[in-house]
């Protein structure tokens, strides 16, 4: 019986140095979870989710403070993302927050514009350009589309427009289901 | 005017599934019919019977999940796995057991892992393998080739024996059935006869069992022709067939009284039928050509170590099974070196 | 055919090309008929964007008149090229129009209305490209347009100037035109073989390369044997003229330089790598046109075939010519006309419509029949068969490549080398279960760089809200900073009240100093503050000197009108 006792425990010894000693010797240094779920939001810092920009709402969601769901920017894809690195399941999109909707950049009717430069304050990521009695403009390539400028405008010159595909950043379709020439295996009889 | 858009290349198709499915059917028929001359009506009766509920069974599932039933059908792909078990049955098999197999083939391991493409088992050496271990004794019971029976059943009296297992009068199960040429060697080894004594018996012919050997020939014939149509590559039957001679040819060379000679192994049993055809089946075997060779050498190898060592006297259907296991593995250790790489760059 | 290749191949091994096809070449119906001059179109329309990199910015705009040769439109950035007027004429418009992309989608274009004159522009005069500087005889190429003719339109400047340390010793010309149906190299190296030597030479001047070998597939015996005449008199005994077999897409760069050489480009990587570089037999001929008679490229050689037209043959037609043009003048469609195809059938892309004009880098229209270019109809499940693998001349393995992209498994496909994939289609074609392979790694090819792109953007994104934040920190803290010291002040003007009025302003501008002192230290440690408005890009600052104009524009009108501004948008939003 006392055998018995003390092997178990000097095998209960052993183990636990060893674990002890591997979760040191083998410890994995890993991106804090906050900058891993950072990294995967898209920084267009427009606080849709209700948090100021990505950073705070990459460090509410770590903190198990707010549901993954609530970047209509990045959209489902995003939510995945963020699902597979806190390893929970994925929610569907708050749809009352936002349906995906294509991608728009700001655009300012430079005639109507007074030159208050309240957007230029609104604007997370400064890609406005003006000041004070100054026509104000939109660095196209800087806008992340987050639409925090078009609140504030007091004479509603801002509007949010639609970026078109171009050639230069058109992507080739994913082969569709059923048409002649692409991929109709899944197909239902139903559908 | 205006163009259809469709994507590249923009050329006649020179193969289709169902074409190249089709090319194995006519392939395995010069065996068929030389299996139906030796072992009688009950081999094309078993044929019949598994090409049906194969059938019924894949138009079932395709139903059950919501696809045109006969979609899959035209590809032939239930025809092929119909034929293949049906080839391994006995000849005076229940028929229940045919149709029984047949369908857990095709519902079981093909359509339940997603139908065509997605199987990871070979659906016919699935069903055998059923059978086999649920049913052993009559899946065992084997009729003596016809050049050497001492009597012979009509279509009629096959067929009343298949499905009510009466014999005419004045025969009995014991008087008809004899074991295989596999079989009756590992009895008789176990025995502590020599090979060459075995081989006094009028079951064996010039290198195999009487019948079979003819069959394996007929089978090669359509193993050929599949090589010659390109339907296959050489590197499966060649390793199958290289990987059972070889192991065959060091143990013979060892002690010839106790291993029976090397073409004994490749014409008594399924192994060209394998090697052709079976261990062929794209959708469970390795893709890469060195994979190929590795995943076809093994089966030949495994086929030695159970016939000799095993449970059971015939070891296609296990090798066959354990290989397609391992068939993913091979495949992403054996991956060609891609043009451009690992030669200047490091990688 | 035999002896040809034995007269003097016999000193080179060729190198069998891993996988490839035997595909029926369908030559024959085009390269019959000799080359015809196109006839002048009506309208030519020329895309400002015919390759990758920036499109080109138009010098012209409505209304103008050009002249045949004339600069419209000049390149910016390294990988870029300007286009020439193809014809005398007016331009009617700059405007989005349906471009030769496999999108379909319209780009910006140049509209000429052509006057039927053809009176050419001045022309810088012929060179002597043996005794030129070579500076010179690049910059006369990089002016003239010229581009790959073989297909990708890479502009071919870039590719006559060797970086020093690549250490170039072979060029490789590429008479190979391994896929079906397309003759125009055939066509060129059969009647202006003397051409395409002078190119070549020029392009041997400029690079300093050793060795000169032309490769030409097997099936172009007529080609082979002008090109071996026009060799041997004009003296280029040091051209190696090398047949090789006929075998797509032995035609590809990779593919021809391993079959030459036996040398593989390493992946990813560029020829002059392996100290090669490897241009067309179009781009040869344009090239001597440049640099010999100062002509820019504003023509090219192209195929028209296929059973939907009448007389399949090759045209030399003016770039930008509209696809209905060209296919009248190979005597218009046939009832059988059911496929419109740029490029070959293995690797040309469908138009929906023949008003799309031509490019640079066009070389062959084929308008199919049902039978040449059947619909494969809906694909089955993958089999597993490996016909693509042993077909593939990457050696890649598309049936797994097959199962990541359609997962959408891009960093799994990308493990199996997806981006050398070349697209050559050979194994669609094999594919017994018709299963649109290629376009399953176009899409992965395309999804993955616009994956790649959307993070640099969020991290640009991350950068400048950022450095955003930090100004406003920074600013809020001087703030504060500012406060307190006025207060300090305050308080000491306070305790020193009855005092000296001097020394009260004497303390203030002490503290105005110090102030000013704290400041100027806590910006030197600071080091260089972020700013947004620095790294910008030519065309952010493009956009910014336009904004800064129309700016000035504004207030002067602000100035002499009436200061009130309608309350709404006068002005409906821009598409861009």
């Amino acid at each position: 019986m006392i055998e018995a006792i003390a092997a178990i425990s000097l095998l209960a010894l052993i183990f636990g140095l060893l674990l002890g000693y591997s979760s040191i010797r083998f410890k994995v240094e890993e991106n804090p979870v906050v900058e891993q779920v950072n990294e995967l939001l898209p920084q267009t810092q427009c606080g849709q989710c209700g948090y100021p920009g990505c950073k705070p709402y990459a460090e509410a969601v770590a903190a198990g403070e707010a549901p993954i769901n609530l970047c209509p920017p990045g959209g489902t894809v995003t939510m995945e993302s963020i699902a597979t690195v806190l390893g929970v399941e994925p929610i569907p999109l708050d749809v009352e927050v936002v349906e995906e909707r294509p991608k728009t950049r700001a655009w300012i009717d430079e005639d109507v514009c007074i030159g208050c430069t309240v957007c230029i304050k609104a604007c997370p990521v400064d890609a406005i350009l003006g000041t004070t009695k100054q026509m104000h403009t939109v660095i196209a390539s800087e806008c992340t589309g987050c639409e925090k400028c078009v609140e504030p405008c007091p004479v509603d010159c801002i509007y949010m427009v639609p970026i078109q595909a171009g050639v230069a950043d058109w992507t080739w379709p994913f082969p569709e289901r059923g048409r002649p020439g692409e991929i109709a295996e899944p197909a239902r009889k139903a559908a | 005017m205006q163009f259809p858009t469709l994507t590249s290349p923009h050329t006649e198709r020179p193969n289709q599934v169902d074409q190249t499915m089709l090319m194995v059917v006519l392939a395995l028929i010069p065996g068929a019919l030389a299996m139906i001359w030796y072992f009688g009506w009950g081999i094309l009766i078993n044929l019949v019977l598994a090409a049906i509920a194969a059938l019924l069974s894949e138009a079932m599932a395709q139903k059950l999940r919501g696809r045109p039933a006969f979609g899959t059908l035209r590809d032939l792909s239930a025809l092929v796995t119909a034929m293949l078990f049906a080839l391994a049955l006995p000849p005076l098999l229940p028929w229940w057991l045919t149709v029984l197999g047949a369908a857990f083939a095709i519902l079981v391991v093909k359509e339940m892992y997603g139908g065509i493409g997605y199987n990871p088992f070979n659906p016919a050496m699935a069903g055998y393998v059923l059978l086999l271990i649920s049913y052993p004794v009559p899946m065992t019971t084997w009729l003596a080739p016809s050049v050497i029976a001492e009597h012979s059943l009509s279509f009629g009296q096959t067929l009343t024996a298949i499905f009510t297992r009466a014999l005419p009068a004045g025969l009995s199960w014991d008087a008809l059935t004899s074991a295989t040429p596999l079989d009756s060697m590992r009895t008789q080894l176990d025995m502590n006869y020599t090979v060459t004594e075995i081989r006094e018996s009028p079951l064996w012919g010039a290198f195999g069992g009487r019948g079979w050997e003819w069959a394996g020939n007929w089978f090669l014939l359509g193993g050929l022709f599949l090589l010659w149509r390109r339907v296959i590559t050489w590197h499966i039957p060649a390793a199958v067939l290289g990987g059972l001679l070889a192991m065959a040819t060091v143990f013979f060379l060892v002690d010839p009284d106790t291993h029976p000679f090397p073409l004994f192994h490749i014409f008594s049993g399924g192994a060209i039928l394998c090697a052709f055809f079976i261990a062929t089946d794209p959708v469970t075997a390795s893709t890469t050509q060195k994979g190929q060779l590795i995943y076809g050498a093994l089966i030949g190898i495994f086929i030695y170590i159970i016939r000799s060592w095993g449970g059971y006297p015939e070891a296609v259907a296990f090798a066959v099974l354990l290989m397609n296991m391992a068939a993913p593995t091979i495949d992403h250790y054996t991956q060609p070196r891609v043009f451009g790489h690992g030669r200047l760059s490091d990688d | 055919m035999l002896n040809i290749a034995a007269t003097d191949a016999s000193a080179r091994k060729i190198h069998p090309l891993p996988g490839g096809l035997h595909l029926p070449d369908n030559k024959h119906q085009s390269s019959v008929r000799p080359i015809m001059q196109a006839a002048l179109p009506k309208r030519l329309i020329i895309p400002l964007r015919q390759h990758a990199g920036n499109p080109a910015e138009p010098l012209v705009k409505a209304g103008d008149p050009v002249l045949k040769g004339q600069k419209i439109a000049q390149g910016e950035g390294l990988i870029s090229a300007p286009l020439h007027a193809p014809s005398s004429g007016v331009v009617s418009a700059i405007q989005s129009l349906p471009a030769p992309h496999p999108s379909g989608l319209s780009e910006p274009c140049v509209v000429i209305e052509t006057d039927g004159e053809e009176r050419w522009a001045e022309l810088p005069a012929p060179m002597d490209y043996r005794q030129a500087n070579p500076a010179a005889i690049l910059e006369r190429v990089r002016a003239a347009g010229v581009v790959g003719l073989g297909g990708a339109a890479f502009p071919a400047s870039v590719k006559l100037s060797p970086r020093p340390g690549d250490g170039l010793h072979t060029l490789i010309i590429n008479g190979a035109e391994c896929e079906p149906y397309i003759t125009c190299d055939d066509l060129l190296m059969r009647e202006r073989a003397a051409k395409v030597l002078a190119g070549i030479d020029i392009i041997r001047t400029l690079l300093q390369v050793e060795k000169t070998i032309i490769g030409i597939e097997d099936n172009k015996i007529e080609a082979i044997a002008a090109m071996r005449t026009a060799r041997d008199l004009a003296g280029y005994e040091a051209m190696e003229i090398v047949v090789i077999p006929t075998r797509y897409p032995s035609g590809g760069e990779k593919q021809l330089i391993y079959i030459l050489t036996g040398e593989e480009i390493p992946s990813g990587g560029i020829p002059a790598q392996i100290g090669m570089v490897c241009h067309n037999v179009g781009t040869a001929a344009a090239v001597a046109d440049a640099v010999l008679e100062g002509k820019p490229l504003i023509s090219r050689l192209i195929t028209i075939t296929g059973e939907g037209v009448a007389e399949p043959r090759n045209l030399e037609a003016l770039m930008g010519s509209p696809v209905a043009d060209l296919i009248a003048q190979a005597g218009g469609y046939t009832p059988k006309a059911n496929k419109l195809i740029l490029g070959g059938p293995m690797m040309g892309y469908t138009l929906f419509s023949d008003e799309i004009p031509i490019a640079k880098a066009t070389n062959c229209i084929l308008a199919a029949s049902t039978a040449e270019a059947p619909d494969p109809g809906p694909a089955l499940a993958c089999i597993r068969c490996g016909r693509c693998a042993e077909a593939c001349p990457m050696s890649l393995l598309p049936q797994q490549l097959y199962w990541h992209s359609r997962a959408k498994a891009l960093g799994k496909a990308c493990d199996y080398n997806l981006f050398d994939c070349i697209e050559c289609g050979c194994c669609s074609h094999v594919c017994p279960s018709h299963i649109p392979l290629v376009q399953y790694f176009r899409f992965a090819k395309s999804e993955h760089r616009r994956e790649e792109a959307e993070k640099r953007k969020a991290e640009l994104a991350k950068r400048r809200h950022d450095a955003r934040q930090e100004r406003l920190e920074r600013l809020e803290r001087e703030k504060k900073e500012a406060m307190r010291k006025k207060q300090e002040a305050m308080k000491a003007k306070k305790t020193a009240a009855g005092g000296d009025a001097g020394d009260a302003k004497q303390a203030a501008i002490a503290a105005a100093a110090k102030r000013a002192a704290a400041k100027k230290a806590e910006r030197a440690t600071q080091g260089e503050a972020p700013k947004n408005t620095q790294g910008l890009s030519a065309a952010q600052q493009r956009q910014i000197d336009e904004a800064e104009a129309r700016r000035a524009q504004a207030r002067k009108t602000a100035h002499s009108e009436d200061r009130a501004r309608p309350a709404a948008a006068t002005e409906s939003p821009p598409q861009d």
